[in-house]
């Protein structure tokens, strides 16, 4: 049975009607359209869908829609501002952290949520936190590099 | 060269052919896929006078239409390069990006010939409509052999604009120089742009590219040897780049494929009935083939369900991982090759023998397999999709659907990673018989299990060593063979006097192909544990004893780097130091590694620190490189320590990333990589070399640590 489901994403209100059994990463992807959240496995090991909901860091492909009802969505399509990069972004791309890319947007949607709980977080704070990204690329030491980036760039905009 | 050569009725496409540049070859193994046309569809294509077109003459021809593994590179330069007019410089590469970096580079090496600043050159998309055959994006082959030609071509056309400079305003060649773009008279004050050039009449690219033209020289360099970053980077970081499985197209459907339970098992019976009632879901069945179609993938799942409930297979027994290296050696064609030295082994001091097992290996690249399919008609395909091999593809989809290749389409988005395991379009192949079924474009991505299963392994190898040595302590002779896993790195680069290395082809119980360095993973795991055992037996340090042996001077210069930034030769005096290294060669890359481990109270293995030294000429884009460099070695930390397939009646135990642990940011080593820039010496690829080293130096430090030789990949200490 078909539910109706309100939620936001990015900041804005959508409804869908749908079967609220579906994962969350499909109809962010298949029916509002926002492929930047990717699928890596379907089972929540590897973090490549991950979003926030109410600001924390979920795997989207092992929530169903039915779980976001009245719930606040963060995506990777949502983090800059007009043309202006998140921070976390600008030090993502600043600093070549990735590869293929494909596992990108989680990490990025990860370490955005790392940032909030642990501003200033030390090599074994990322490990503990984004240990459960994968990035079959290998490229943690510069992910590693980017994430220290980014919290550097982030407090610098905050003072 | 020694390929698996299965035949089968001649549909299996040309194998790589040996070319005298590159030792090198890929295993490939295509699924064998035939849509052909049933009686009806026959009979319509018929009706619009097509036939002609997929007459048995043309078809024929068109199987051999791909220009293989080289490619067939661009005609002329307007194939290579498009100049605006109004001052854009479009690149047109048929090589694909899939996170190694080349798209960077082929940036680089157009900008620098033509003298632009690297955002006046725009990368086209890879589509076999638009961009030249430039081969497989394989073999650590961009490089070596696509940078090359592209250079040649911007050279050209930076030649072509001094001319035209030249006859414009009446003076000698020599008194114009390009920059920023732009021919300028060294005496004068005039200026000529590529824009302005483009417009006038006489700009002719539909000529061949000179082979002779004169490259940009390394200490030139301004564009090449600087760390640019990818093109699209800034795409990639807002989620904006499409990748394969994120392409969408007007009234698109997502499909789903029955799979069998077991390999080898075969399709008995099934009823589609209760899946073709659900809504909107459309059901495509031929011999050997069942999927769905449906608005939604989760729709699609359901309808598959319903499927497979129903279905009756058929199997047959199939090995499993526990008896594979026997298998392997069973089946090795001809039999296990005998050591050929005999009369070195009668009068040897120590005569050294040992067998090594490494294990099948799965890519798992992040993105699975996915293709979106679109039908024009009954005649024209056009399909996204992520592979190593666009023009193999497109032949691939020519073959399964009776067309022309000209009617096919592969369009090749920047894709979610490979390492060697898309060479082959099976999801292309699929999608496009799910899009003919459904009416409608079809985006199929498999899902991780499906991926971790049907994707194509990294070949199993079962390799028999047996050297001799002297009183003093020399390696006299030196058999390796290894059976089945294939031929890279085979060959010893230590000088030893009577010496021979072998590839046997087996029976592989699993469909296996291309891995990030092929079977120099293995090749140099095995060569480089045994040389370990060697300098063993003839009482010599690890270091020393290689040394002994080498006279390549640039394998030597990695070994020597590496040891001493790790501090090897004080390190290996301390009591009982859990370190071990290792080198090899592969593809005009040299590589050495140092590593310290430790082990934890259930014995596994911990590596504490990596040093690493390579070298591979000319360093193009040191920032990627190291990328490269660094990836490799974490990349290679898994099929070292843990990742292997497991597999029982047919069945994979290993279809997660919770069976099949892939490496993560708790792995991370202490890195310590030196890059040795070779400005002297050509560019070659490095996607792959660096790998080769992590796995024996491990093994060898596993040793040092127990005492214990542990000759299996993944090295475990029981």
């Amino acid at each position: 049975m078909d539910a109706t489901i309100t939620f936001t994403v990015n900041g804005k209100s959508r409804t869908v009607t749908t079967d609220p059994q579906r994962p969350l990463l499909d109809v962010l992807r298949e029916d509002l359209h926002l492929t930047g959240t990717k699928y890596g496995c379907g089972e929540g090991q590897c973090r490549a869908c991950t979003v926030l909901m109410n600001g924390e860091s979920i795997a989207s492909c092992i929530t169903t829609i039915g779980d976001v009802d009245k719930q606040a969505i963060l995506t990777i399509e949502g983090l800059a501002k007009g043309d202006t990069l998140h921070p976390v972004q600008r030090a993502f791309m600043e600093e070549g952290a990735f590869q293929c890319g494909y596992c990108t947007a989680g990490m990025i949607m990860g370490t955005v949520a790392l940032l909030k709980e642990t501003p200033n977080p030390t090599d074994a704070d990322i490990v503990a936190r984004m240990n459960r990204h994968i990035c079959r690329c290998c490229s943690y030491p510069k992910y590693r590099a980017a994430i220290h980036r980014a919290a550097e760039q982030t407090r610098k905009e905050a003072a | 060269m020694k390929i698996q050569s299965i035949e089968d009725g001649g549909r299996r496409p040309p194998l790589p052919e040996k070319n005298n540049e590159i030792d090198y070859n890929e295993l490939l193994e295509p699924a064998h896929f035939d849509f052909g046309l049933n009686r009806r569809s026959f009979a319509k294509i018929l009706g619009t006078g097509l036939l002609l077109v997929i007459s048995a003459p043309a078809l024929a021809q068109q199987r051999h239409g791909g220009g293989g593994f080289l490619g067939r590179g661009a005609r002329n330069i307007a194939a290579r390069l498009h100049i605006g007019t109004d001052g854009v410089i479009t690149l047109m590469v048929g090589k694909v990006e899939a996170g190694q970096g080349s798209r960077a580079e082929f940036t680089q090496a157009a900008a620098e010939e033509l003298r632009v600043p690297a955002s006046q050159v725009v990368l086209a998309a890879v589509d076999t409509s638009l961009v030249p055959d430039d081969g497989m994006t394989a073999g650590s082959g961009s490089t070596p052999r696509t940078v090359p030609p592209i250079r040649q071509a911007a050279a050209a056309v930076r030649e072509l604009l001094v001319n035209f400079a030249a006859k414009q305003w009446g003076v000698g060649r020599d008194g114009i120089t390009v920059k920023e773009g732009r021919a300028i008279e060294v005496a004068g004050k005039r200026s000529l742009s590529y824009a302005e050039f483009a417009k006038s009449e006489e700009a002719d690219f539909a000529q061949a590219i000179p082979g002779d033209v004169t490259l940009t020289a390394v200490k030139e360099w301004k564009v090449m040897g600087t760390s640019l970053i990818r093109p699209n980077a800034r795409r990639v970081v807002t989620g904006e780049h499409q990748y394969p499985s994120d392409i969408s197209r007007p009234g698109m459907v997502y499909g789903k494929v029955l799979r069998s339970p077991s390999y080898g098992a075969k399709l008995t019976a099934v009823n589609v009935a209760a899946a073709k009632a659900m809504k909107g879901v459309t059901v495509a069945q031929s011999e050997g083939f069942v999927g769905v179609t449906a608005p939604t993938s989760f729709a699609a799942e359901s309808a598959l369900e319903a499927i497979a409930k129903t279905a009756k297979w058929e199997t047959a027994p199939q090995t499993s991982s526990k008896e594979l290296f026997d298998y392997l050696k069973r089946h090795a064609e001809g039999g296990v090759p005998l050591n050929p030295f005999a009369d070195e082994l009668a009068k040897a001091a120590k005569v050294v023998r040992a067998s090594y097992e490494v294990a099948y290996a799965q890519h798992s690249p992040l993105e699975p397999r996915a293709a979106v399919a679109e039908w024009t008609g009954n005649d024209a395909l056009t399909v996204w999709t992520g592979t190593q091999n666009p023009f193999g593809v497109r032949t691939e989809l020519a073959r399964a659907f009776h067309l022309a290749e000209e009617q096919v389409r592969v369009v090749v988005p920047d894709f979610g990673a490979a390492f060697g395991g898309k060479h082959t379009g099976e999801v292309a192949v699929e999608a496009a018989r799910l899009a003919q079924a459904a009416g409608k474009p079809v985006s199929l991505r498999w899902t991780r299990e499906e991926e971790f299963t049907w994707a194509y392994f990294r070949p199993a190898a079962a390799i028999e060593i047996e050297a001799t040595l002297d009183a003093k302590g020399n390696v006299t002779s030196w058999h390796f063979v290894n059976i089945n896993s294939g031929n890279s790195a085979l060959e010893t680069p230590y000088e030893i006097a009577k010496h021979r290395s072998q590839y046997v082809p087996s029976q592989p119980p699993l469909r296996h192909g291309s891995y990030r360095g092929l079977a120099a993973t293995a090749n140099n795991f095995a060569r480089e544990c045994f040389m370990d055992e060697l300098a063993a037996a003839a009482g010599a340090d690890p270091l020393e004893f290689r040394l002994a042996h080498l006279e390549n001077s640039r394998l030597r210069a990695v070994l020597e780097t590496a040891a001493e930034k790790f501090k090897w030769k004080e390190r290996i005096k301390l009591a009982g130091p859990a370190i071990g290294l290792s080198c090899g060669v592969e593809k005009g890359g040299y590589v050495a590694a140092c590593v310290e481990i430790e082990l934890d109270s259930k014995n596994r293995i911990r590596v504490k620190h990596v040093c690493q030294a390579f070298e591979c000429g000319a360093i193009v884009n040191p920032d990627n490189l190291m990328k490269q460099v660094q990836g490799a070695i974490i990349m290679g930390l898994g099929p070292a320590l843990r990742e292997e397939v497991r597999f029982e009646n047919g069945e994979n135990q290993t279809v997660s990333f919770r069976s099949y642990p892939v490496p993560r940011y708790e792995d991370v080593p202490e890195l310590d990589v030196h890059l040795i820039n070779r400005t002297d010496l050509p560019s070659a690829g490095a996607g792959e070399t660096p790998i080769i080293c992590i796995a024996p130096a491990i093994a060898n430090a596993v040793f040092r640590a127990t005492g214990k030789r542990v000759r299996t990949m993944p090295v475990r200490v029981a």
